[in-house]
């Protein structure tokens, strides 16, 4: 058994990089986060933060050209036998052997769109019994018993059945659902999930969220979970990484976040939404101009032109680095140095 | 221009009655229609001068078939739709046609979802933003250049910007270049289509806020259509809530969050994730899958999901009322239910 103090997954400094022809687009610029075992991380940004593409390099799936230029990501694997292996994913080739067990088996990936994550051509029993015995040694007949258990799980009613139906005759929740239970047959450690309810309407949102919970109880697995929606943090975060223009600007307990947040983007951007237990209507805080483009970082903290405590001379000389405030609460910003 | 028999009370700008549209089901080499969705199927409400109302429901409810009926984008298959023009006069816009259905386009303007595809990429903002003024014959060239100077400077863009084309811009700038082109012709009701949720959160809130000082400062009226129950509460008077092609609910806003009376409304605004880890709710968790609009259940189209549904609620369709001052609900048993808003009253 693992120890539980000691993160299952820890990112370092991590750097993705795409070198384009019109430029190189930095997408995750030195991100660190750790991920506990049996815990949810929530990662949280708006589009462009380089959250999706950091949950990419974990995978080794990045799209070309993209490639991890520095930094680690350390998994630690259990070996059976009480036996551990702490191994560095970033250093390893996409396509070996070591990184394809751990793909899809130790760490699960579910990705936003269940319509374009299944193959069209393929019945919903077909992939899942393949991804079964890809990662496992079974007969045809145990990974489809396996399969018809996994639907079932997932609450997928007639499971015997849908195993013959294809990906488009499936409603996006239920589509959603087969994409979990797809993940779920290897016994995954890490459940990354990149927007998994975005495209899901409301009520179909909770009834995932709740599948997701109701799950880790179950396995005890780990989840990492991206969203850009506040309110799902709120609700499945055990900690909670801001990220903004490829880096993590806040990490926190998910308590300390919402009720003393200490960046002021993540102060800014609690801000800014609407909320729906709330009475007042007061006007929203929005937060001035838009998010740089990735090719013309602002020099110094990416947050500065758009910060309200923005010091000139400090905030647009150099980089603010994450560091402690708090225990076990990071930030990234000047206002917090020590030196002031 | 005809003005309709049917009358329209004095504070209200539109009211839609009855309306229905289906969308025919083919088949096969020869087309043959084997089937009708039913998106819009009896939809009742009104929209009061002034005001916003926000129509919301999941995907496929048919609140964007609704908009796009009012804004005769479709025609209509049934029903009335009255709207009180500029002149004070009063019109069915389900049945009109040709130069009065183009006099009536300038009353009525949209505000797209998708602020990158909605902008012809080969037009300048002059171009985009004065289109409307050309086609409705208004004033000289340089009238419309200074009239989209004025429309930029509104929704907070430099003037110097108008011989830029959309890709030099940011979504919520493009946004803001959908709102200026669609407050061209002055129009008196805004239909605004899910307006905010392709934006970033950080620029979400600007837009709003951009919407609220626009409706203040040129007495507009809007139609909000949108999922997002929070970004709804935060624009609307009132709120309208759509399942399955009908109207359930609609009330004004505060009373529909702290006090809703269809069981399906009361889900929905359970199942919304609050941005606050300490306000863990009870959320109702509906069983099922929403309903196919091309065949509804028997009755309510909400009783096999609803676990208030009686006998009777399988076999009668229920219609919409008034049951308090206006508060709308179609239920069977809406009177006797207590509910949990998500509002403190």
């Amino acid at each position: 058994m693992m120890s539980s103090d000691q993160p299952i997954l820890e990112v370092k400094n991590l750097e993705t990089h795409f070198p384009l022809e019109e430029g190189t687009v930095v997408a995750v610029n030195g991100a660190s986060f750790k991920v506990m075992p049996g815990k949810t991380l929530g990662i949280v940004g708006e589009s462009g933060c380089g959250k999706s593409v950091a949950a990419r390099s974990i995978m080794r799936i990045l799209d070309k050209p993209g490639e991890i230029v520095g930094g680690e990501i350390l998994f630690r694997r259990n070996m059976g036998e009480s036996s551990e292996e702490v191994v560095d994913i970033a250093s390893m080739d996409s396509n070996s052997p070591e990184i394809k067990s751990i793909r899809g088996g130790e760490i699960a990936y579910v990705f936003q769109e269940p319509m374009t994550s299944f193959s069209p051509v393929h019945t919903i029993g077909n992939q899942i019994i393949e991804a079964i015995r890809l990662h496992q040694d079974i007969s045809k007949e145990g990974a489809k018993e396996v399969a018809i258990h996994a639907l079932g799980a997932v609450g997928i009613p007639l499971a015997e059945s849908r195993l013959n139906d294809y990906s488009f005759q499936l409603s996006g929740g239920l589509r959603q659902r087969a994409m979990i239970a797809m993940t779920l047959v290897s016994n995954p450690t890490i459940l990354i999930a990149d927007e998994p309810t975005t495209a899901l309407d409301v009520t179909n949102q909770a009834q995932l969220l709740e599948l997701m919970s109701e799950l880790q109880t179950d396995n005890g697995m780990a989840i990492v979970l991206i969203t850009h929606d506040l309110g799902v943090i709120a609700e499945m975060a055990d900690h909670v990484s801001v990220m903004y223009l490829g880096e993590v600007v806040e990490s926190a307990p998910v308590d300390d976040i919402f009720h003393n947040p200490q960046h002021p983007y993540t102060k800014a951007l609690l801000k800014s939404i609407p909320k729906i237990r709330s009475n007042s209507s007061e006007r929203l805080a929005s937060i001035s101009g838009t998010v740089p483009h990735p090719y013309d970082r602002p020099k110094g903290c990416a947050f500065g032109p758009r910060c309200d405590f923005f010091m000139p001379g400090r905030c647009d000389a150099s980089i603010p680095v994450l560091q402690e405030v708090r225990p076990v609460h990071q930030v990234s910003c000047f206002l917090y140095d020590e030196g002031d | 221009m005809t003005t309709t028999e049917s009358s329209l009370s004095e504070e209200r700008l539109l009211e839609v009655s009855d309306l229905e549209k289906h969308f025919p089901i083919k088949q096969g080499f020869l087309k043959k229609e084997v089937g009708q969705i039913l998106a819009v199927d009896g939809v009742n409400f009104h929209i009061n001068d002034g005001e916003t109302l926000g129509l919301v429901g999941e995907s496929g409810c048919g609140k964007t078939t609704t908009a796009r009926c009012i804004l005769r984008a479709v025609d209509p298959t049934n029903g009335q739709i009255l709207f009180r023009t500029r002149e004070d006069e009063v019109v069915d816009i389900a049945t009109l046609k040709g130069a009065e259905l183009k006099k009536i386009r300038s009353d009525i303007q949209m505000i797209f979802q998708d602020p990158f595809s909605s902008l012809n990429p080969r037009m300048t903002l002059l171009d985009t933003i004065g289109e409307p003024l050309l086609l409705h014959n208004m004033g000289t060239k340089d009238d419309r250049e200074q009239r989209v100077a004025e429309l930029l400077e509104m929704v907070g863009l430099r003037p110097e910007y108008m011989r830029r084309f959309p890709h030099a811009f940011s979504g919520g700038q493009r946004q803001r270049i959908g709102i200026a082109r669609a407050l061209a012709l002055n129009p008196k009701l805004v239909v605004a289509d899910e307006p905010v949720s392709a934006l970033d959160v950080s620029v979400q809130a600007q837009v709003l806020n951009l919407m609220v000082d626009l409706q203040e400062e040129l007495g507009l009226t809007y139609l909000f259509v949108a999922h997002d129950l929070s970004v709804v509460k935060h624009i609307s008077n009132r709120v309208a809530v759509m399942y399955v092609g009908k109207l359930v609910e609609m009330a004004p806003t505060d009373e529909l969050f702290s006090t809703p009376k269809h069981p399906y409304t009361a889900a929905l605004l359970s199942a919304v994730p609050e941005p606050d880890p300490r306000t863990k709710s009870e959320r109702i968790i509906l069983q099922g899958e929403v309903a196919n609009p091309a065949d509804p259940p028997s009755g309510c189209y909400f009783h096999p999901r609803c676990s208030y549904a009686t006998e009777q609620c399988k076999l009668e369709t229920p219609v919409l009322q008034e049951i308090t001052d206006g508060h709308y609900v179609s239920c069977h048993r809406a009177e006797e239910l207590i509910l949990e808003g998500v509002l403190a009253e």
